[in-house]
């Protein structure tokens, strides 16, 4: 370890200090002050942002600079992959702090487990090697495990806490089991190393085929796919929605780059074997989760099968094993985070008194309550459904345009058709909170920042649609 | 193609742009102030309207170039361009959009109480998408403004519409997005041939026949649910009974067009050769429409169902003019007669732009006042309101083709034009006189004629002068057209001729 290896990970870094420091403050600070607690994560975010934005001298000439004996990476696509994430992590911030203060959850653990959280992220998504991999995700997966559980009286809260956690440990398990059979059969954790070894070796190696199988499964639960999905609608009803807003958010950010790191950069011999195996769970989910979520009347668990089946378009674009396939599959992931985090800050948004709005019912009439939050609700519905000029729409289109390229007409179609039926359920979002007439006539109370932040959100969706071609050139060029 | 012809200023786009603008301005006068909402919408349509009257008096009509051209880079990564311009297909067609967005505005009124503000600014983003669609010339830019209209009218036809609006509204949006999805791979395919979205660069590209079979049944997904075409047609009615007055107008006068100018500007072009393989397919539907629907429309007791029935036989026109031109082709290679089923075509869009508009109108007038749109419920209207009557009865007589008005123009044109593929195809597609006269003045007859029918009808008041300048102005397009269809179709004439020679030329290397 050296100073330069310093100056790489100085993102981490900061975000490292910026947690453990946040534990030592909450020692100092009385309950009414607790909101410094919030500001200060807020101005982590955006420190670490403009850290990361600086960039490294060397990354201009190289594209990637390694830190700590090559096991940690840091390139373009992370520190796009990063800044979003802390994009995201502000909106969390700011939509969580009404939801803790009404249920009563106002406590610190909630930003020291979010940072810790971001922090193994920001680790997986610069993982050079299988140790850096493992390690990034077990800190990410262990901080979400405690936050599920956060309101520890609550009995479907924990019901989905135990839930989440055998089920993620499984696939943790089955992870480091892929993990030995890789490192038997090439003699390697280096990422690069393991890429030479395989492009040698080929897929007659049974054990590099064995060990990708695990891998891919590892990676599909961490993903939601099916048919390793069963943890998401359990988790997505019965977490707090301020963790479900986390989890569905970036975290998806992190894993994305996973399946970058270990099946493009470290097994991309194999493509012909993982494509496979992908296509299978990509048309298993957007199948199975677009008529699931036909059927639900909780909002919660309605987004929680349209999550599965965006998850399985980001596949789409991986399938094809090209540059600008992985560049649709960023921009789908990255553009599926933000529209996540503004569906469950409406969530947030309309709940109140110590009662989540969960059921789709809750919205009725919206349009006469709050025309502009309506408004807002319905772009980031339209965008979930894929219709322009919203950005969901230009994401479908790239990931299916990767598709079409590949030769795979039939997998496009399949994906069209079934976006249309899932335009059904996000319909029928817009139909409650425009055609039905309210039942609640209360107004709904808000802190200003919180309404500011949700506007902002969700306009984003109009503005990244209007004007998609910066992000779109910044996904493709890091590829 | 690199000639086209660009102007100094945008006048397409601000086309596109200012009901946009405006209508984000109606929106902020808010709930509470609804007759600000009406004049600044209406305020913004005329404004748009008056400029568009540019795009008639610049129009150079010796040219089947684009004109008022306007190019940017949108998405250079997949080179997706903000490409806009008009030919003589899509210049009538603007025009007829920026005049039902006024239209719908003085229709809507007084007649819409609540939330006005939502009401005008839903219609104004609609003229918005709609405007686009007929300019944009980039595929990508197409199926934008093409999906973006559906939600406005989604919109407008759920929170305004009749007790069964939901389904209607539901099954109007799904419809429109299946068929729609299908273009979109077809449009992509065609990016990863050519490597640009570029409409006017489609027309050159080679393509093998397979290729072009399944372009064409991509795009014929897509424009036949939105003409509609029998059998897809049945989101139409259901569409126009739910929805209000206003919307039934757009839909019927304006959206039902984007249909058939899609065929015009994609799968004929494009898709040559699969166009004249498969236009047995188009011509026979085009029929079934014609005859078929034409006896549906006989049977139906409510009168928006009836006329859109009607709207769907008239269209079928519309697909019949455009996919004859391929026979007649194949018996003569001089191709007499093919020029005027096209333009026949063009004609009866914007004819039935009018004649359709202004039929939705009617039944909304009586609708307002009587709240009931079943035909037994009236009888003698004529006796309570004459002037009404008038316009009314001249409508109908329009939309069943009498000579003399717009109506009979464009069925004339297609008609004759069929003539020379097939004394068969003519004489089911001269049906459609028989059969548009006996549901058009059945109707009037249990509607305006006879003996007052019930107190209700005996209580109407005349129109008002709303209504009377509505109608005026609809009913002198209606004659003019007829009269004097010369200034519309000499606009059309090279772009027509144009596309012919682009159909003629095969496309397979």
């Amino acid at each position: 370890m050296n100073w330069q290896d310093l100056q790489i990970v100085a993102p981490e870094l900061f975000v490292l200090l910026m947690a453990c420091g946040l534990l030592i403050l909450d020692l100092f600070l009385s309950e009414q002050r607790r909101g410094i607690l919030h500001l200060v994560s807020v101005l982590t975010m955006a420190l670490a942002a403009i850290i990361t934005l600086r960039g490294h001298p060397a990354l201009e000439q190289t594209g990637a600079v390694m830190a700590f004996a090559d096991t940690f990476v840091r390139d373009g696509m992370g520190d796009l992959l990063k800044v979003f994430a802390y994009m995201v992590m502000i909106l969390v911030f700011v939509y969580s702090r009404y939801y803790l203060k009404q249920f009563n959850m106002y406590r610190s653990e909630f930003y020291s487990l979010s940072l810790f959280a971001l922090l193994g992220a920001m680790v997986l998504i610069s993982a050079a090697s299988l140790i850096t991999v493992y390690l990034g995700l077990e800190l990410m997966a262990l901080s979400l495990y405690a936050m599920v559980a956060l309101k520890r009286d609550d009995r479907k809260a924990t019901e989905a806490a135990m839930k989440y956690f055998i089920l993620g440990s499984m696939a943790s398990g089955m992870l480091l089991y892929g993990m030995s059979m890789i490192y038997g059969a090439t003699g390697s954790l280096q990422i690069s190393e393991i890429s030479l070894a395989v492009a040698q070796q080929g897929s007659d190696n049974m054990i590099l085929v064995f060990g990708l199988v695990f891998m891919v499964v590892a990676l599909a639960f961490k993903f939601g796919l099916v048919p390793f999905h069963m943890w998401v609608p359990d988790l997505y009803e019965g977490a707090p929605a301020p963790v479900v807003l986390f989890i569905s958010s970036m975290p998806k950010l992190a894993v994305f780059a996973m399946a970058i790191r270990l099946l493009q950069d470290g097994l991309s011999s194999l493509h012909t074997d993982w494509s496979g195996m992908l296509i299978v769970v990509a048309v298993l989910s957007i199948v199975l989760g677009n008529l699931a979520a036909l059927a639900q009347k909780n909002i919660k668990r309605m987004l929680a099968y349209s999550t599965i089946s965006h998850m399985g378009f980001v596949m789409l674009g991986l399938i094809s094993g090209t540059a600008t396939g992985f560049g649709a599959s960023m921009f789908y992931v990255i553009t599926y985070a933000l529209m996540s985090a503004g569906s469950f800050g409406v969530i947030i948004f309309m709940s109140s008194k110590g009662i989540e709005a969960e059921n789709l019912s809750d919205y009725k009439g919206l349009n006469q309550r709050n025309p502009w939050f309506a408004a807002m609700f319905a772009m980031l519905m339209l965008s979930m459904a894929g219709i322009p000029v919203f950005v969901g729409f230009f994401a479908k289109w790239l990931v299916i345009q990767a598709v079409v390229d590949a030769g795979l007409i039939w997998l496009a179609l399949l994906a069209v058709v079934f976006s249309v039926i899932g335009g059904y359920y996000y319909l029928r979002v817009i139909k409650i909170m425009y055609f039905d007439k309210a039942v609640d006539e209360n107004p709904i109370q808000a802190p200003s920042d919180f309404r500011a932040v949700l506007s902002v959100n969700a306009l984003l969706m109009l503005v990244l649609g209007v004007f998609s071609s910066p992000l779109i050139s910044a996904c493709m060029a890091v590829f | 193609m690199d000639n086209t012809i660009t102007t100094s200023w945008p006048l397409l786009s601000v086309l596109v742009w200012l009901p946009l603008l405006g209508s984000a301005g109606v929106l902020l006068a808010g709930n509470q102030r609804p007759s600000m909402a009406r004049w600044l919408a209406l305020l913004v349509a005329a404004a748009t309207l008056l400029l568009s009257l540019q795009l008639w008096l610049g129009f150079d009509s010796a040219t089947a170039a684009m004109q008022f051209s306007e190019m940017k880079a949108w998405i250079p990564a997949f080179k997706v361009n903000y490409h806009l311009g008009v030919d003589g297909f899509s210049m009538p067609l603007i025009l007829l959009t920026t005049i039902f967005g006024v239209i719908v505005i003085v229709a809507g009124w007084e007649v819409i109480k609540e939330r006005v503000h939502q009401y005008m600014a839903a219609f104004l983003m609609l003229q918005a998408a709609l405007t686009g669609v007929f300019a944009a010339l980039d595929g990508m830019l197409f199926y934008v403004f093409f999906e973006a209209m559906l939600v406005p009218m989604f919109l407008l036809i759920g929170v305004w519409g009749g007790p069964n609006r939901v389904y209607a509204a539901v099954k109007f949006f799904l419809y429109t997005f299946l068929g729609s999805v299908f273009m979109l791979i077809g449009l992509i395919y065609l990016y990863l041939q050519s490597g640009t979205f570029e409409i006017l660069s489609w027309h050159d590209l080679p393509l093998t026949m397979t290729q072009q079979k399944w372009i064409f049944l991509g795009m014929l997904a897509a424009f036949a649910v939105k003409i509609p075409m029998w059998p897809v047609h049945t989101w139409l009615p259901d569409a126009h009974v739910e929805a209000p007055t206003g919307g039934s107008i757009v839909l019927a006068a304006v959206m039902l067009k984007v249909g058939g100018y899609g065929f015009i500007r994609f799968s004929l072009p494009i898709t040559p050769d699969a166009s004249a393989m498969l236009d047995w397919v188009v011509i026979g539907l085009s029929l079934i429409a014609v005859v078929y629907i034409g006896f549906v429309a006989l049977v139906q007791t409510d009168m928006k169902k009836l006329i859109a029935y009607s709207s769907i036989t008239h269209m079928g026109f519309v697909t019949l003019g455009l996919f004859i031109a391929f026979s007649i082709y194949r018996g003569s290679p001089e191709g007499f007669g093919a020029a005027m089923g096209v333009e026949g075509a063009m004609m009866q869009m914007i004819s039935h732009g009018f004649i359709s508009g202004a039929l939705f109108f009617v039944v909304g007038v009586l609708y307002d006042r009587m709240h009931t749109r079943d035909i037994a419920d009236y009888g003698g209207v004529a006796n309570t309101m004459p002037w009404f009557a008038m316009f009314a009865v001249l409508f109908f007589m329009a939309n069943s083709g009498l000579p003399g008005t717009s109506g009979f123009v464009g069925e004339f044109m297609v008609i004759l034009a069929s003539f020379n593929a097939s004394l068969w195809i003519a004489f089911f597609a001269a049906f459609t006189l028989i059969m548009g006269a006996a549901y058009n003045l059945w109707l009037v007859k249990r509607v305006f004629f006879g003996e007052v029918r019930n107190d209700n009808v005996a209580r109407l008041t005349d129109i008002n002068s709303r209504e009377v300048l509505i109608l005026t102005v609809l009913a002198l397009a209606v004659l003019i057209i007829g009269l004097y269809p010369q200034p519309l179709l000499n606009v059309m004439h090279v772009s027509v001729e144009h596309l012919l020679q682009q159909i003629t030329t095969t496309k397979i290397i």
